[in-house]
């Protein structure tokens, strides 16, 4: 159930909630995923101990901070491909589990299936999704036909190009039409014609659908670019810097960090990780 | 030189190593160094290779041989397959048996033929026992260090989709360990292929490549013997290339 009681104050319970199924529990309104007490340790570091934390429904949210202060390993933690020390990550009240994610690695060399070819890999998530076959090749051509894609799906990755290979990537992430988009430094190994191109899909697809979506990246201009919220971290042991809202409208191109808004919005983020980034 | 003449030296290339070895030995026969009884002369082996396949029994034994060798690379297959997945996916019974693979990897496989006797009895099962006990270990060794160093960002990228963990297992780790499960597969059918030759000579057999060899050696028809020397020598080589070939068609990414 959703209580739409957005008064409450953040992370409270529901009195009602905590009698209805367990499986779904009261979160705040407009929110989507929430994050409280996690805690994650490597051998001696402690890289987050008690961390809160909001993820807006239908947003995108980039995360940029220092290095090693362990952005990937968040959306590892809370897409569940990563076991956290302690901790509660739910999206809206369920489990990662029970939750449609998608994810797209940095390194697509290694994230596609080489065996297959292109089409099949894409095609490969919706067996897992208790759906017809025939709703299955409808969203597999409706997704082929949103990203324009101009190449031959039958051939195998190792045949294609970097940025084809990412390409596939992200469509096999958003084919499942999932309900969170994690991104991990997915443009970071791409020339730059090639991530312009990757970026201005993906923001269309994304606009459309509404996907709640996390992106890590260590470029600072992308990470603005792309945001509805630009999400800074600080140092180890790491908590939420600041939030920082950007709502220029898309669809935002390279002419957009032109934009007086861009720079200030910008400039704001390189300020504040500075700050962090010179803490002891 | 003309682009074609440098393509047709670039095939030839690798034979001009066989045709000094059969200069050098149809030289070493012609001025009789080596007494022509033992070493006769290139066109008689050759000759007597052709008339035991085409008329002879070559063609009988190179046959059982190739028989017994598949056979027990079949049943070390069928064994140490599902093993190998069994070790590699489960870190904790790798760690306590590691050793005991090993060492029985590294012990002869021949030292074994008395146990396998005792086991088996005098007659084909000894020899293919004992064939497919050595090309098992090589393969099983081979299966589970693949499932075991299959890389992981693939297996992630499948749980995250919703992939069951046998899904991922089937789906992931069994391909991406492919390519060292052909390492082993080509490393156990040549151990399976010498401890049947081994076996046909010492365990008592009537056919059988390794038979032929030591028989043409007592009644000293030593052109009979290069013949089927020559002949175990092919089968070893077709066979390693027809792996080759298998693994170039079945793991088409390998490498890439």
């Amino acid at each position: 159930m959703r209580v739409m009681d957005s008064n409450l104050p953040i992370g409270a319970a529901s009195p009602d909630a905590a009698n209805s199924e367990k499986s779904h529990r009261w979160y705040p309104e407009g929110t989507h995923i929430t994050i409280r007490g996690l805690t994650k340790r490597f051998q001696d570091a402690t890289i987050y101990d008690g961390f809160d934390l909001d993820i807006p429904k239908g947003k995108i949210v980039s995360v940029f901070g220092p290095n090693g202060c362990g952005k990937s390993t968040l959306i590892n933690m809370i897409s569940g491909i990563l076991p956290y020390d302690a901790g509660q990550i739910l999206f809206e009240g369920k489990e990662a589990r029970d939750t449609r994610i998608g994810y797209v690695f940095q390194n697509y060399r290694e994230a596609v299936f080489p065996w297959m070819r292109a089409i099949d890999n894409i095609r490969y998530p919706l067996q897992y999704l208790e759906i017809a076959k025939g709703e299955r090749q409808a969203r597999l051509d409706r997704l082929v036909e949103s990203f324009e894609v101009k190449f031959d799906l039958n051939r195998y990755p190792y045949q294609m190009s970097g940025g084809q290979q990412q390409l596939v990537s992200i469509m096999r992430a958003l084919v499942v039409d999932p309900e969170v988009l994690f991104l991990d430094e997915p443009f970071s190994a791409l020339d730059y014609e090639m991530v312009m191109f990757l970026r201005e899909r993906l923001q269309k697809v994304l606009t459309e659908r509404q996907t709640t979506t996390m992106l890590v990246s260590h470029d600072l201009d992308e990470a603005v670019l792309l945001a509805d919220e630009v999400l800074l971290l600080t140092k180890r042991p790491t908590r939420v810097a600041e939030n920082l809202p950007f709502d220029v409208p898309r669809p935002r191109t390279a002419d957009t960090t032109l934009s007086p808004a861009f720079i200030t919005t910008k400039t704001r983020a390189l300020e504040i990780f500075q700050r962090e980034v010179r803490k002891p | 030189m003309s682009a074609i003449s440098e393509r047709t030296a670039a095939r030839l290339r690798p034979l001009v190593g066989m045709a000094v070895l059969i200069a050098l030995w149809a030289f070493v026969h012609a001025t009789r160094a080596i007494d022509p009884v033992l070493l006769p002369s290139p066109m008689e082996a050759l000759a007597a290779f052709w008339n035991g396949i085409a008329h002879g029994t070559l063609w009988g034994d190179f046959y059982k041989t190739i028989v017994r060798t598949l056979s027990s690379f079949g049943l070390a297959l069928v064994i140490s397959v599902p093993l190998g997945i069994v070790l590699g996916s489960n870190e904790k019974i790798y760690q306590s048996i590691e050793f005991a693979i090993d060492f029985f990897r590294s012990t002869p496989a021949s030292a074994m033929f008395p146990l396998f006797l005792v086991l088996f009895g005098v007659g084909e099962a000894t020899k293919i026992a004992v064939a497919a006990f050595g090309a098992a270990l090589a393969i099983l060794f081979n299966v589970a260090y693949g499932v075991m160093s299959a890389r992981k960002q693939r297996q992630l990228a499948a749980k995250v989709m919703g992939a069951p963990r046998w899904r991922v297992l089937t789906d992931v780790i069994l391909l991406e360990s492919m390519p060292q499960v052909f390492v082993g597969m080509r490393s156990g059918v040549s151990i399976a292929l010498v401890i049947v030759i081994v076996a046909e000579m010492f365990i008592g057999s009537t056919d059988g490549l390794g038979q032929r060899i030591m028989n043409a050696q007592t009644i000293f028809d030593m052109p009979d013997m290069y013949a089927s020397i020559f002949a175990a020598g092919l089968l070893g080589y077709v066979m390693n290339l027809v792996f080759l070939m298998a693994e170039r068609r079945f793991v088409h990414w390998g490498g890439k």
